[in-house]
């Protein structure tokens, strides 16, 4: 017989408090086991000790002194015998030297306005088909480019064309790849801000390259593109040899609109972009051959290439750079003179078109077959399989590796200092160490540089990642 | 790619060079060995005038003549009257060891680093997660740079840990070893009947790394036979002990015969007598170079792990095995298939980048043959390929190997 049967629903009671809440949270993170609750106390001790001593170190922080010897005085005289803390004064007084190098200080104006541009430079090729990135980039980077730009008192012509090219780009982002020209046109506008000097020599170089695209897109039709592209070089190269040097020499000589600034001015993290950004941006078009030869059939082709980057991953970044500075000379007219800045991104090209073919590669490799042999169904011939099917596909989930690259030789440009460059780390913190008013501060500068190291790189990483995670849809 | 159905009815034209795919494929190779060598003999010619210029050859006996500079750190005799042949030896050593050491030490660390940052427990994952992210992306040799200045800058000096009155200004750690501003000292393993020399090399290091070998070899000889029993009978004999025994015996007996003990650093007059000093490059480039690659390795192992399948521990343990041995026994030899590769390229890199001794002066390769004897004898082209060529074998031997490896523990495909 029943005795009582309950109607309604009873209402679910809550979880127990330790199942859920922030005591759910800890039980399930921090104490879940014996050996856990000893690891948490440990590491929350450590952490809490390290975290007391660092706090208290950068609380005793003096920004504001004339020199090592004065900010251990204050030091000693607010907070006592025991005390120490960091001089931050060295890097309010010198921080322009570890961004800038040497560069004059009326010009500080021309590397922002570089940085600015590069970032509208990248804007083609990473957003190529998403708007809404590609604005979310433009935007802040053109407004924060044309404040930097004022506070740096640039010229009010460069903020007036600084301003019609950022307001013009976010007018055309509605296609992104719209911005591609630029893309191709930025290296040389930003070799003639940053060196200064008569607009002559870049555009000259430019149209070299000008009169090659001509020659391949005319010819490639019927000669194939590797015949072309072999008779382009050779038409530009006869442009930038012979009829460069008359034509520059008639033209009025006055065509510098900005000062120049020598090479040795050059330093800091402006040189380690400097050297990243070009070494990059050529090494991508010599690692995509080198990738694609180390795929070929063809036996030289393929070997000369597994040579080359077997050879360059072989040997560290180091040996390359004194190959740079002592040997490159050696292997050049005597006539042929290059800077050391040069010789340095000649060679870290070379070094990083072996990893970007590695990468390429990778990505080469991470298609389906299917791709190519559709490509051959379809009658198109090797190059325009790998122009119009394969290296568009290959080269876009190749782009967080790429990211990748370009991350550890940011890193390794501080190597370019055992040449006899500025770069932020030892060149920059070298020479402010050498002063005697500063002689004493090592943890001040070594922190600075890595703390914006961090953040760039750390920056990067993300955004790789991002992309990668972003990319892999498309092929899921 | 479009391949001709039909031969052709004419006889060969030139055109069909460029046009033909049976031949346009030879043509493309013709013409870029003709641009190649073309190019490099325009390098060497250029390469022959500038030296003649100069007045100088290509010579490598340079290498015989007498060094005439100290290294601070020689594990192979040394003296500033043996030649730059010996001296860039020394300094592929001090390479070697730099890298052997950072190896083992940096695969240590993060193989920890990248378990406990998979742990469950919050507090220690982000502490990982937070030393892997500082460390990789800040240059390695800011670490190194950084590490050196502490060392040199913020310890004592080694007249602090003078004892005056029973007391120092400065304790030693534990008594036996000490950090001061210009070196590091800590017992010495020394013997006392050391094997002979052959042909100038000490071979009591070798002696005690063939049994080392040997020992290795028979351990896995008695694992093989435990398998064996284990699957014939079902039970699996204990290998621990034997195991312990086979290790540890004959390695301890080497080493009493040769009279091994420690000697321990004292402070004598004005400085430590006694015991091993070690510059402060060398200790700066093993905690760099080890940190930093702790934290590359995590992330390879973090990688590998996480690529397993929680399927495979779900079923280990619906089989019954306990989380350590599932740990042993499904996930790590599934997740080291994982590892191996991108691990192998790290430690390539690793040995590359001793060559950043530079930024602490540390006297490796690159130090004497690439450095003094270069600066030196003025004989840089030299110096420099030797170096690269060393450098290039050292990277191509050990990729061969670690490739070797990563074949035999690959999953077989059938």
């Amino acid at each position: 017989m029943i005795a009582f049967v309950r109607k309604e629903m009873l209402e679910a009671s809550p979880p127990p408090a330790s199942q859920h809440g922030w005591q759910g949270w800890m039980r399930e993170n921090l104490f879940s086991s014996p050996l856990n609750i000893a690891l948490t106390f440990v590491t929350w001790i450590a952490l809490g000790a390290f975290t007391n001593m660092a706090v208290t170190w950068l609380l005793h922080g003096v920004w504001t002194a004339d020199s090592y010897l004065e900010c251990q005085e204050i030091i000693l005289a607010y907070y006592g015998p025991e005390a120490s803390g960091p001089c931050w004064a060295v890097i309010r007084e010198r921080w322009h030297q570890f961004i800038f190098g040497f560069y004059p200080v009326e010009e500080w104006w021309r590397p922002v306005f570089c940085f600015g541009l590069m970032m509208l430079a990248f804007v083609a090729p990473l957003f190529s088909d998403d708007v809404r990135n590609a604005r979310r980039v433009i935007v802040p980077v053109g407004v924060l480019t044309l404040v930097l730009m004022v506070l740096a008192s640039a010229p009010v012509a460069a903020c007036v064309i600084g301003a019609v090219i950022f307001v013009g780009a976010l007018a055309i982002s509605a296609k992104p790849l719209r911005l591609l020209p630029w893309t191709g046109v930025y290296p040389f506008v930003a070799v003639w801000l940053l060196w200064g000097g008569s607009l002559a020599g870049p555009v000259m170089a430019l149209l070299g390259l000008v009169i090659l695209g001509m020659v391949v897109r005319l010819l490639s039709g019927r000669l194939g593109v590797p015949l072309s592209a072999g008779l382009g070089i050779v038409a530009a190269f006869v442009w930038w040899t012979m009829l460069e040097p008359q034509i520059a020499a008639s033209l009025p000589g006055d065509l510098a609109f900005l000062a120049q600034v020598g090479s040795e001015n050059i330093g800091g993290f402006l040189l380690a972009f400097v050297i990243g950004v070009s070494a990059i941006s050529m090494a991508l078009p010599l690692g995509i051959l080198l990738a694609l030869g180390r795929r070929s059939d063809l036996f030289i082709v393929n070997k000369l290439s597994v040579g080359f980057i077997e050879f360059v991953r072989g040997v560290p970044l180091i040996t390359l750079l004194f190959t740079a500075s002592l040997l490159l000379q050696y292997f050049l007219p005597p006539q042929v003179q290059f800077e050391t800045v040069l010789r340095v991104i000649i060679l870290v090209t070379f070094f990083s078109a072996a990893y970007i073919a590695e990468v390429i590669r990778g990505g080469l490799a991470g298609l389906p077959k299917g791709q190519q042999e559709a490509a051959d169904a379809l009658g198109l011939d090797y190059w325009q399989a790998q122009r119009l099917i394969i290296l568009p596909q290959a080269l876009k989930i190749s782009i967080p590796g790429i990211v990748n690259v370009f991350i550890g030789l940011f890193k390794d440009t501080t190597l370019v200092s055992f040449v006899g460059l500025m770069d932020p780390l030892r060149g920059v913190t070298a020479i402010v160490r050498a002063d005697i008013d500063w002689k004493g501060a090592y943890w001040e500068p070594y922190l600075f540089v890595a703390a914006i190291f961090f953040v760039a790189c750390f920056g990067m990483s993300r955004y790789a990642l991002y992309l990668e995670a972003r990319l892999k849809t498309d092929h899921r | 790619m479009a391949y001709a159905t039909e031969p052709p009815t004419q006889g060969f034209r030139l055109s069909q060079l460029i046009y033909d795919t049976r031949y346009r494929g030879i043509t493309i190779q013709v013409v870029t060995l003709v641009l190649v060598i073309a190019a490099l003999s325009w390098l060497l010619g250029n390469l022959s005038a500038n030296l003649a210029a100069k007045g100088k050859d290509i010579d490598f006996s340079f290498l015989w003549s007498r060094a005439g500079y100290d290294i601070g750190q020689t594990l192979i005799p040394y003296t500033n009257d043996d030649n730059h042949f010996r001296a860039a030896m020394v300094g592929l050593v001090n390479t070697l060891v730099v890298a052997l050491l950072a190896a083992f030490l940096s695969t240590v660390l993060g193989v920890l680093i990248g378990v406990l940052r998979l742990s469950k427990n919050w507090l220690v994952s982000r502490l990982m997660g937070a030393y892997v992210e500082l460390l990789r992306n800040i240059p390695l040799v800011l670490w190194i740079v950084l590490t050196y200045a502490i060392l040199s800058e913020a310890a004592p000096e080694p007249k602090d840990f003078k004892v005056v009155d029973g007391v120092a200004k400065q304790e030693m750690f534990l008594g036996i070893a000490a950090v001061t501003n210009r070196y590091t000292t800590m017992p010495a393993p020394t013997l006392d009947r050391p094997l002979p020399e052959i042909a100038g090399v000490p071979t009591s290091g070798l002696a005690v790394i063939l049994v080392l070998m040997a020992s290795f070899w028979v351990l896995s000889l008695i694992r093989r036979r435990a398998t064996r029993v284990q699957e014939a009978t079902g039970v699996r004999p204990g290998t621990f002990w034997p195991g312990a025994a086979v290790l540890v015996l004959p390695v301890v007996t080497l080493l009493i015969t040769m009279g091994f003990h420690l000697d321990y650093p004292e402070f004598k007059g004005f400085n430590f007598k006694g015991g091993l000093q070690l510059s402060h490059a060398f200790t700066a480039m093993v905690i760099s170079l080890s940190l930093y690659y702790a934290a590359v390795t995590a992330e390879v192992v973090r990688g590998g792990i996480q690529a397993i399948s929680r399927g495979q521990s779900e079923a280990a343990f619906a089989l019954g095995l306990r989380p350590g041995r599932t740990m042993s026994l499904v996930i790590l030899p599934q997740a080291l298939r994982v590892i191996i590769p991108p691990q192998i390229s790290n430690y390539l890199s690793l040995v590359k980048d001793t060559s950043l001794g530079i930024a602490a002066s540390y006297l490796d390769l690159r130090g004497t043959l690439g450095g003094i004897t270069s600066n030196q004898t003025g004989r840089e082209l030299e110096c420099m390929l030797l170096m690269m060529g060393i450098y290039l074998s050292i990277s191509l031997i050990l990729s061969g190997l670690l490739n070797f490896y990563n074949a035999s523990v690959k999953l077989k495909e059938r």
